[in-house]
């Protein structure tokens, strides 16, 4: 298929440069139609970095008007749209699509010693419908916005939000199937395509969890589809299925929609762990410890993550003894992930730590996945979760794990594979610098919002007691540095495809297939299929002469 | 209400204690993991930076440290999980003598009405030393009932009763909020719980607006006025066409498929509003329903008449003097009412309509 590509080469041969996935054409219609994983990957790049800035902004303002308990820069109606729509964009474009979308795309048919994805052009689809998906969402917030909140409890999105609950549910359905169908490519190229030698447990962790990730992307999504249609139907046509007055019960559409929804956060999570897996070891130039172990803890994840839905809805009206199974079971969740948070820490045990920027980024991921992952057993916990349910300390609790563990992941992984995927380098300084400000900025973004939690402010409160005002102001002014950190790798990162240090194929002296390649590499990833006698990580095996 | 900068919240509540001192636990625990995690990351990442000489061979291990990471972990899980448990069933058990009052929220108020038919409108006043036990359930959309220094919420649903229960032991001014997103006005949908000691209460009690009916005395008014009496007789009369509600509440009620229920309150308002839902046994489905043709608080009226129809029934009928001249007229309309519900089992639907 790339064959095709070659022949609609576009004219200015580059000077000598050896062909690669982004000199072999330049046309708009060579990207478009691109079945080049790597392309595709970089597609998913424009469009999420497109959806976080829209999503960034909104939070940008709701924050602004945080600052003081009136309503002042909004009305309450715009608030809550604005509070939707962050919501909606970050999850179901931006965490989501993300480092699948990317990092996955790009990276797991070179990990694993591939051409391609096992349907390159199902993965161009993928593409396709996530956008169009997209655009519906950018028509909801053009038209006039949504403002049932991303999680459209019923009946009030059913039956009583006057906003643009229908549009913004086609396109959230539409890009589901963007996910169903990345998760159907992973989990075949992954069982299909790997190289002569390349057995299960020779595969990058990035590889398992993202296999990990594929599996709870197939099962789950549709079920979000479904849901996503009866409430479609009961709008639509009048059929009771949640609202009450037309016989149907508000609570099963929380069972429907946490089923999807706290898979899903394991789908926002996983693939932020396997990127961890990689930044650790190729960082401290080590095996990742106890491989095997981490490689299970992702599968344990993604099947315990089923199972655990109903700690959403403790003061919902379920049953309590409901409530102690699914408190039990989200305890039990803690173990893998406290694992992995272990064996990344270990990791640089007898190491050869350099402080390069993508560590940074993973070391800023183990505290705050760790707070982040502590303060769930709080939510986990029955008595606890009762009185903080539905306030700032969920809040924070999620955006520990979310913004503190996977978009730290994204940024740390974006840098480590950067001079792979652009064939430049970065500014270490800069980098440096603005993962610092990342850190502090996010902290003071959010940890604030913990004891706004606990002393009982609620989530999604457009005007609140004067009391909460000075750790929303702090909150606020975190925001704002977090802000301005975000926007510096997206700058520096812009300004190095021009001017950045031509990148060799292996800047980091790492181990595994995609350092190689050529970076950029060639549309076929590799000039011969490699063959593989070698397992992960295989730091000891590469001592430190190697560097130089 | 607090003005003033905070960062521990008011406790106001027998519970307040319980789930404080979990709280208290699991944020020591959390800061003694996340600093032990931290420190160990700071350290190995120093001990073995690059420029440092130090001994770096390759060690083959197996997994037994994080086996034994588990096996601490685990039993550590579960007695978090038990006391969570512990002080769950204590949040959401209410005791026996709790004192009832029925809420109706809507968007974007709260709706009161103590026992005695006392109304308050996003106020609660409540004394200290009682527990205070809310039936509540929604007009509209869900919203959630959550008091802070009480250290509990819980939702309010449409279409169904929830019930929260506290018991204050400060008097105080104390602030509750809608938790659950319910729309536009949802920052607003505020009041306070008003805690006094048992004295002021009582004050307050016997205060001005005692015009308000009790819901047990609009619930008979409700009772005459759609003629339930007309099918639902007293158990001591024969022949009657629906079955008796003496004694119905928290009574185990045999259904025609072969279960039975506890008629408990959501019970009870599910078989006014669609009574073809839980048949009672040995009975015709010919009762029309009431859904949209009484309001949730007529609804809760209601169910606190039947509820006092519990008691011996001689007492209880001739209680209210008032009582006895409409069952007359409720008892001998029969002749002329049942025309429509008498015809066949499946006019029930079309009394409907001619249902007041």
């Amino acid at each position: 298929m790339s064959a095709v590509l070659e022949h609609e080469t576009a004219p200015a041969p580059i000077v000598r440069e050896p062909k690669n996935y982004l000199n072999v054409a330049w046309t708009v219609r060579s990207w478009l139609l691109t079945v080049d994983h790597k392309r595709i990957g970089l597609l998913y790049l424009a469009g999420i970095t497109f959806f976080f800035l829209l999503g960034g902004a909104a939070a940008g303002i709701f924050r602004l008007e945080l600052m003081t308990p009136q309503s002042d820069l909004v009305e309450s109606e715009t608030y809550n749209k604005l509070f939707t729509l962050h919501g909606i964009i970050m999850i179901f474009f931006f965490l989501v699509p993300g480092i699948p979308g990317v990092l996955g795309n790009f990276l797991i048919p070179i990990m694993i010693g591939a051409r391609d994805m096992a349907f390159p052009k199902l993965n161009l689809m993928s593409w396709y419908l996530f956008m169009i998906g997209g655009i519906f969402t950018l028509y909801v917030t053009v038209a006039g916005g949504v403002d049932t909140g991303w999680t459209f409890y019923t009946p009030y999105s059913s039956t009583y939000s006057n906003t643009y609950v229908m549009a913004t549910a086609v396109g959230i359905f539409i890009t589901g199937f963007s996910s169903i169908l990345t998760g159907l490519n992973f989990i075949v190229t992954v069982h299909k395509m790997r190289c002569p030698g390349m057995t299960w447990f020779r595969l990058p962790l990035f590889v398992w969890s993202n296999y990990a990730t594929a599996l709870i992307m197939v099962l789950g999504t549709p079920v979000l589809a479904i849901t996503i249609l009866l409430v479609a139907l009961e709008r639509g046509l009048k059929i009771g299925i949640f609202d009450p007055r037309l016989g149907g019960d508000p609570v099963l559409f929380q069972h429907l929609f946490w089923f999807y929804s706290h898979p899903a956060v394991y789908i926002m999570v996983l693939p932020a762990m396997g990127v961890i897996s990689e930044l650790v070891a190729a960082f401290s130039r080590n095996r990742v410890f106890g491989y095997k172990l981490v490689a299970f803890a992702s599968l344990a994840i993604a099947v315990l993550g089923f199972l655990v839905w109903g700690h959403h809805m403790f003061v919902s009206g379920q049953s309590l003894y409901a409530g102690m199974v699914f408190s039990v079971l989200s305890m039990l969740i803690a173990i893998p992930s406290a694992i992995k948070v272990f064996n990344w820490t270990l990791t640089l045990w007898r190491g050869e730590v350099t402080f390069n920027t993508p560590l940074l980024y993973a070391m800023g991921f183990l505290g705050l996945f760790t707070i982040g992952g502590l303060t769930g057993l709080f939510l986990a916990t029955l008595g606890i979760d009762v009185h903080v349910h539905d306030t700032y300390f969920v809040v924070a609790h999620f955006h520990y794990v979310m913004v503190g563990g996977t978009v730290m992941a994204y940024l740390g992984g974006i840098h480590y594979w950067w001079p792979k995927m652009t064939g430049k380098m970065y500014p270490e300084g800069w980098a440096r610098f603005s993962a610092v400000l990342v850190f502090v900025g996010f902290n003071l973004t959010f940890f604030p919002q913990f004891i706004l939690g606990y002393l009982g402010m609620p989530r999604r409160y457009h005007v609140y007691d004067e009391g909460f005002q000075v750790l929303n102001v702090m909150s606020t002014a975190g925001a704002s540095i977090l802000g301005i950190a975000y926007l510096f790798p997206i700058t520096y990162l812009i300004w190095s495809l021009k001017y950045g240090a031509k990148a060799p194929a292996n800047p980091w002296n790492a181990v595994g297939l995609e350092w190689m390649t050529s970076s950029p590499p060639p549309t076929e990833n590799f000039i011969e299929t490699p063959v593989v006698d070698f397992e992960a990580y295989e730091y000891h095996r590469h001592p430190a002469e190697r560097h130089g | 209400m607090n003005t003033e900068f905070q960062i521990f919240p008011d406790a106001a509540s027998t519970a307040a204690g319980k789930v404080d001192a979990l709280y208290l636990f699991m944020v020591v625990l959390s800061v003694v993991l996340s600093v032990f995690v931290a420190g160990l990351v700071t350290y190995l990442a120093i001990r073995y930076r690059r420029a440092n000489n130090v001994n770096r061979d390759h060690v083959a291990h197996g997994n037994t440290i994080e086996y034994i990471a588990m096996a601490i972990s685990f039993p550590i899980l579960m007695g978090i999980f038990l006391w969570g448990a512990k002080v769950c069933f204590f949040l959401f058990r209410a005791p026996e003598q709790a004192m009832p009052i029925t809420v109706v929220a809507k968007q974007w108020m709260w709706k009161f009405q103590h026992a005695d038919g006392r109304r308050e409108i996003d106020t609660l006043h409540i004394p200290t030393g009682q527990p205070v036990k809310l039936t509540m359930v929604s007009q509209d959309v869900i919203h959630s009932f959550f008091v802070p220094a009480f250290r509990t919420k819980q939702d309010v649903l449409p279409g169904r009763y929830t019930s929260i229960w506290f018991e204050a032991t400060e008097p105080g001014e104390y602030r509750f909020n809608c938790a659950e997103y319910c729309g536009t006005n949802h920052s607003r949908m505020i009041g306070k719980v008003i805690v006094q000691s048992p004295e002021d209460f009582a004050r307050w009690m016997s205060g001005d607006a005692a015009s308000d009916e009790p819901p047990a005395e609009t619930g008979r008014k409700l009772f005459e006025q759609y003629q339930c009496g007309t099918c639902h007789r007293p158990a001591s009369e024969e022949g009657a066409r629906g079955p008796t509600l003496e004694g119905l509440f928290q009574s185990r009620v045999p259904l025609a498929g072969g279960q039975t229920v506890t008629a408990d309150e959501t019970y009870i308002r599910e078989s006014i509003l669609r009574p073809a839902q839980k048949q009672v046994a040995g009975y015709q489905q010919i009762m029309p329903t009431y859904e949209g043709q009484i309001s949730e608080e007529g609804v809760m009226h209601l169910i606190a008449y039947i509820k006092t129809l519990g008691a011996p029934l001689a007492a209880k009928r001739e209680e209210p003097n008032t009582l006895a001249p409409p069952t007359e007229p409720a008892a001998a309309e029969p002749a002329a009412e049942p025309a429509a519900p008498a015809a066949e089992d499946n006019a029930a639907t079309d009394s409907q309509g001619t249902t007041p």
